[in-house]
């Protein structure tokens, strides 16, 4: 845009949100005083949460416009899948940014549910709720000043790859704002990008290679203590001491931060590139390490792991094989 | 013509496969519903196998390994035995009823045994009916509520 910048055209950026928490684009400002940077280098053309664009301006742009769209948050309503595939339009490079967009995300946890028993939660049921007229969201609704419309809602939650084609992925809930920054570096400073729909900003290796923790070979575990139940002693593997870790099925990339903050890993980097089912390959992992041979001991030990898929799936539901509750 | 249920078996090559030949060598009669895969050891069989298999539209998954004590490997046959309660939990949880998931020890010498399993096992499923999880996965199904959805909202990307 300004004169000192002629060579070199600044990027087009946009950032948008499906079905999200809000957090994603928080990251994007946790740049802080880089964002200089980042606006030296790029023109943001579409970012709902913090500009004030609208959907006609989008609409507006010419196809591959845009350079690179960060899209956070989950599919779950027509609204969501509509902006994805007039991103994807307008877009040169697509980034799934975040473990919503990258597999589902914590809003994919709504899989266990169908859309139904979720409106009867949500509209009837909760504690905060008076819907005595037993009002529910409908798509069209004709009043006398003409017609009003909501987005459809989907039954299921899905990643933002099973709507249109996603270039890269940048998996974190939230993504490590220093990631961002590489990736974002690399793409003005035009580096060679990795091949298509691979996971950026991530290492191929499990978080247990980077944790510093005390870790024995053969991990063996009588008892699963939920967080709360058991005093961490700051140092040995929370496997170890029998609290679920989804390190061993987890991307590093992260910084190991919430195990550097005594707090066992969730997940929320995706599986590593061997295994496409972070869930299946945690069972793997977590069951090799119980500690007895007997079937009754085996369902003692198993009884204190009490819920399995929402453990194992917290990041990943939409995005497994079995990507929701049948 | 009635239903007849896809059973993904996951034999150990040491005892339960050597034991499925020798119902074979032996023209002991069993379903023919069980689609066998070879592995080396139970321990071998990855939850992401069994649940890709309900995926790809298994009807059921049987899973056979050396007795107890008997695995050439020592303890693979434990690591599958734990592997399968939590698998069998999960499935629980997301619907799939746990009588499609069966783990069983076979040797090398039952031969008869692992006919009568099959027969069993087949029997089972024929009752429960099919399991439709690949139906029931897959996106953009054409029931009457999505196609509705669909509508709808192709009728907004042509107003927009």
């Amino acid at each position: 845009m300004t004169t000192e910048n002629k060579e070199k055209p600044k990027l087009k950026m946009a950032v948008y949100w499906g079905a999200a928490c809000g957090g994603c684009c928080v990251s994007v400002l946790d740049v802080h005083e880089k964002l200089f940077d980042v606006v030296a280098a790029a023109d943001l053309v579409f970012w709902p949460i913090a500009l004030d664009f609208k959907y006609k301006d989008l609409e507006a742009m010419p196809d591959g416009h845009i350079d690179v769209t960060l899209f956070n948050g989950a599919i779950r309503n027509s609204e969501n899948k509509y902006i994805a595939m007039l991103l994807r339009q307008k877009s040169k490079i697509m980034v799934a940014y975040g473990s919503c967009a990258h597999m589902g995300g914590i809003p994919g946890l709504a899989n266990f549910s169908t859309k139904e028993e979720l409106f009867k939660r949500v509209y009837f049921e909760s504690e905060s709720t008076l819907n005595s007229e037993k009002i529910l969201p409908e798509p069209d609704f004709k009043v006398k000043e003409g017609d009003l419309e909501l987005p459809v809602f989907y039954n299921d939650v899905m990643p933002l790859n099973k709507v249109v084609c996603v270039d890269y992925y940048l998996p974190g809930c939230p993504p490590q704002t220093e990631r961002l920054l590489e990736v974002f570096m690399a793409i003005v400073n035009g580096s060679e990008l990795p091949s298509k729909k691979s996971v950026i900003g991530a290492y191929d290796k499990t978080q247990c290679d980077e944790c510093e923790r005390k870790k024995t070979d053969n991990k063996k575990i009588k008892k699963f203590y939920r967080p709360w139940e058991i005093e961490d002693d700051g140092e040995t593997c929370f496997l170890e001491q029998g609290v679920i870790c989804m390190g061993p099925a987890t991307r590093g990339g992260c910084g190991v931060r919430c195990i550097k903050g005594n707090a066992p890993c969730r997940g929320c980097y995706g599986p590593p590139p061997d295994s496409p089912d972070p869930g299946a390959k945690m069972m793997s992992a977590v069951a090799t390490m119980i500690d007895a041979n007997e079937d009754v001991e085996i369902d003692k030990i198993i009884e204190d792991i009490v819920d399995p898929a929402g453990t194992f799936y917290r990041f990943s539901l939409p995005g497994s094989i079995i990507r929701r509750k049948l | 013509m009635s239903f007849e249920p896809k059973i993904v078996s996951f034999l150990c090559n040491w005892c339960s496969y050597t034991g499925a030949d020798l119902a074979g060598t032996s023209r002991m009669k069993y379903a023919a519903n069980i689609r066998i895969i070879r592995v080396m050891c139970s321990g071998r069989v990855d939850p992401t196998f069994v649940l890709k298999a309900f995926r790809e539209g298994a009807d059921g998954v049987l899973i056979c390994g050396c007795h107890p004590g008997d695995c050439h490997y020592h303890e693979g046959n434990y690591k599958c035995l734990r592997r399968y309660k939590l698998l069998t939990k999960y499935i629980k949880q997301m619907g799939i009823d746990d009588k499609r998931l069966r783990l069983e020890w076979i040797s090398a010498s039952e031969g008869k045994q692992f006919a009568e399993l099959a027969n069993e096992m087949a029997e089972t499923l024929r009752n429960l009916g099919p399991a439709n999880i690949k139906d029931k996965l897959d996106f953009f199904q054409k029931t009457k509520s999505v196609n509705e959805d669909e509508n709808v909202e192709k009728e907004k990307m042509e107003a927009i």
